[in-house]
């Protein structure tokens, strides 16, 4: 055992939150209904002081710590904090819509927080088990969150759907961590990757277990044919969960398959296997969900086929097992976090009590009556749609750079094909917002905090697109100091 | 024949008969009581093979939780018995295939093995402690940081079936009996002098 009392620097962040969330847990007690703000305060501040946490104590080079569970490296602190951040305000976005719909209780937000510890438990995992623990505390938070609201109907659905899939996903992952613990003796990544170097794992077994992995994989991120609780969920949790379940949890899992496929089963011979697999989900999640999101009526549900369509394209840049695939696949996914923060932000931003704003037709009129709303919302499905300036471009453009600098051209002009069809619907929204009218429309948002952050969000994605250089050079450092290739 | 044989064949003849009552009582309580004390009886045979962290955990576990959950449900549902024996004769033969087909397959794994071949000798303990004491040094150092991760799962599950079962419920139909007893005839009736018949000033049709 090497124990040392250093590591527990290292895991500061983690033990502040955990720390926070059990003190918030306790004083929510003895907080009156009247100033539950308190507890949405606390639960800011905390996440806050979390995401700074990880740049005191982060190691330049991967470390491995508390006995080979852990590591610590550049990529895992930047992206903790980032996505601390971007929790943080996901609740600002909330608050005016938690209140009415008397979701704005204690239990919410330890439960958002206890989703932020799993999800950084997975992303400086370094053994199957922390990974698959930190998956498991992040999808329970996320099941009680989205069932919550226990007399909508639809909320109950969706939580039921979301369980229960999300349980047989959980059983695949495992089953394949199994076999791959059979073939190679040992759940410890680095363990792992010596085993497959050296020879000694059963290499059938081992295929066998990418698959169920990579089944397990698909249903966590919800790409094609493993999307059908997608636009369940998101349509049927009340819209403050839709944004949780829709941001944060995309960068744990953008960081829990690089932890899976690309360090533990990023040998060669394997990621022959497990680049097809992504190949075709990839490909199926481009088409199904641009094409089915124009049947849409519903906002939420429009932007669930997105979502998969999205996640499709992160896949692309996947697939490659390359560093400048995985860097083009983190751009893409930091940049989609924060268009869809903003998608579903202005979906609270515009509800009211009794009233959810979340049909495409509620958005008619927008630019009369809220034009500063509108315009951002038009930003934001601008970079969605992949149109410069905006950075959804460039991610987009990366991503399909990646592919084509080692040949998959085919696999480009498909992509390019696809995000041409999703261009249809995300113009659809901003002719709505435009050119239809709408007498009756009155949109207006008088949660000031609410629309400063939502001008930040919108004017960031543009901002991002002019001078897309450095997030991208910072991701590819990020890749390269903390990814240990083949 | 000396006393840990003869130990060990008490245990067994008192775990076979506990199992049999389990499947031919017809009460489903009694079955379910036997069901403990079949758990009992193999956790003393584990205990017999030094296997003592198995035995305690089957016995707090299963014994303790799970069983007395069962006991519980057994009590509340209230079974009609004459409904579940209906259909007897229709599932004996579906049921006799599939238990054949286990049996055969048994055979096939272990039947061999055991009927052949001299049973393989127990290894021998790597050291004088025993396994709980092994298996904490294990769970407390090497896996620390695993097991507090799942001591905040069941943490997240404690808080998240009370958020999700705490509520009123908006069909309810209790009534506080403290509001009750505290009412009084002012809270209750209210006396308002009316203007009579003649002070009325429209007409109400």
């Amino acid at each position: 055992m090497d124990f040392q009392l250093l590591d527990l620097y290292t895991l500061a962040p983690e033990i502040f939150l955990l720390m926070g969330v059990s003190v918030i847990l306790l004083l929510d007690l003895f907080i009156s209904e009247k100033r539950r703000n308190v507890t949405f305060f606390l639960s800011l501040i905390v996440l806050i002081i979390t995401s700074i946490l990880p740049w005191l104590f982060y190691d330049a080079e991967p470390r491995v710590i508390m006995n080979g569970l852990i590591v610590s490296d550049a990529l895992g602190a930047a992206l903790k904090s980032f996505l601390c951040v971007l929790i943080a305000v996901g609740l600002v976005y909330s608050k005016n819509y938690l209140l009415p719909r008397g979701l704005h209780r204690g239990e919410y937000f330890s439960l958002t927080l206890f989703a932020a510890l799993g999800m950084m438990v997975m992303i400086s995992s370094n053994h199957f088990l922390s990974l698959y623990l930190g998956l498991e505390l992040l999808s329970l938070s996320l099941y009680a969150m989205v069932a919550l609201q226990r007399d909508s109907g639809r909320s109950s659905e969706a939580a039921i759907k979301y369980f229960i899939l999300g349980a047989i996903a959980s059983g695949m992952l495992l089953y394949g961590m199994s076999m791959i613990y059979g073939a190679t003796g040992n759940l410890n990544i680095e363990a792992i990757v010596f085993a497959i170097l050296t020879g000694d794992a059963d290499s059938t077994l081992l295929r066998l277990g990418v698959v169920f992995l990579i089944v397990g994989i698909g249903f966590k991120l919800g790409a094609v044919p493993f999307h059908m609780w997608v636009p369940d969920v998101y349509q049927g949790s009340p819209t403050s969960v839709t944004l949780l379940i829709g941001t944060a949890p995309k960068i744990a899992a953008f960081a829990f398959v690089l932890r899976l496929l690309a360090e533990a089963l990023g040998h060669p011979s394997l990621h022959q296997d497990w680049s097809q697999m992504l190949t075709v989900l990839a490909v199926a999640s481009l088409v199904i969900g641009n094409v089915v999101a124009i049947a849409q009526t519903n906002f939420k549900r429009m932007l669930a086929y997105s979502t998969i369509a999205h996640m499709g394209f992160l896949l692309v840049g996947f697939m490659t097992g390359s560093i400048t695939g995985y860097s083009a696949s983190l751009f893409y996914v930091l940049t989609y976090v924060l268009m869809a923060l903003g998608g579903f932000g202005v979906i609270l931003l515009l509800a009211r009590d009794g009233f959810e704003a979340e049909e495409l037709s509620d958005l008619s009129g927008l630019s009369q009556s809220n034009p500063w709303c509108a315009f951002l919302l038009m930003i934001i499905l601008f970079s969605m749609a992949g149109i410069p300036p905006t950075v959804g471009f460039w991610a987009k453009l990366f991503v399909i750079q990646a592919i084509v600098d080692l040949g998959y051209v085919g696999l480009a002009v498909l992509a390019v094909m696809a995000s041409l069809v999703g261009a249809f619907y995300y113009l659809r929204v901003v002719k709505i917002m435009y050119f239809d009218a709408n007498e009756s429309s009155d949109a207006t948002v008088t949660y000031r905090t609410g629309l400063a952050i939502f001008g930040v969000n919108g004017l960031l994605l543009l901002g991002l697109g002019l001078f897309p250089g450095w997030l991208l050079s910072l991701c590819e450092s990020l890749i390269e100091s903390s990814v240990r290739t083949f | 024949m000396n006393f840990e044989n003869l130990s060990f064949y008490l245990f067994a003849a008192v775990l076979i008969g506990a199992a049999l009552s389990v499947i031919f009582s017809r009460n489903p309580v009694h079955a379910a009581l036997s069901l403990v004390l079949a758990f009992f009886t193999a956790a003393g045979i584990w205990l017999m093979l030094e296997a003592e962290f198995l035995a305690i955990s089957l016995i707090l576990v299963y014994v303790g939780a799970v069983m007395v959950l069962f006991l519980f449900v057994v009590m509340m549902l209230d079974i009609n018995l004459n409904r579940m024996r209906e259909g007897y004769w229709n599932y004996l033969l579906p049921a006799l295939i599939v238990s054949g087909i286990f049996l055969t397959e048994l055979i096939v794994l272990i039947g061999g093995r055991v009927m052949f071949n001299k049973p393989a000798d127990v290894p021998a303990a790597i050291t004088s402690e025993g396994n709980t004491l092994q298996l904490g040094r294990l769970l407390y150092t090497e896996y620390l940081y695993a097991f507090e991760l799942a001591a905040v799962i069941l943490l997240v599950a404690i808080v998240a079936a009370i958020a999700l079962t705490l509520r009123r419920r908006k069909d309810m139909k209790l009534v506080s009996s403290n509001e009750q007893f505290s009412a009084s005839r002012e809270s209750r009736l209210k006396i308002v002098s009316m203007p009579v018949e003649g002070g009325r000033r429209e007409d109400p049709s």
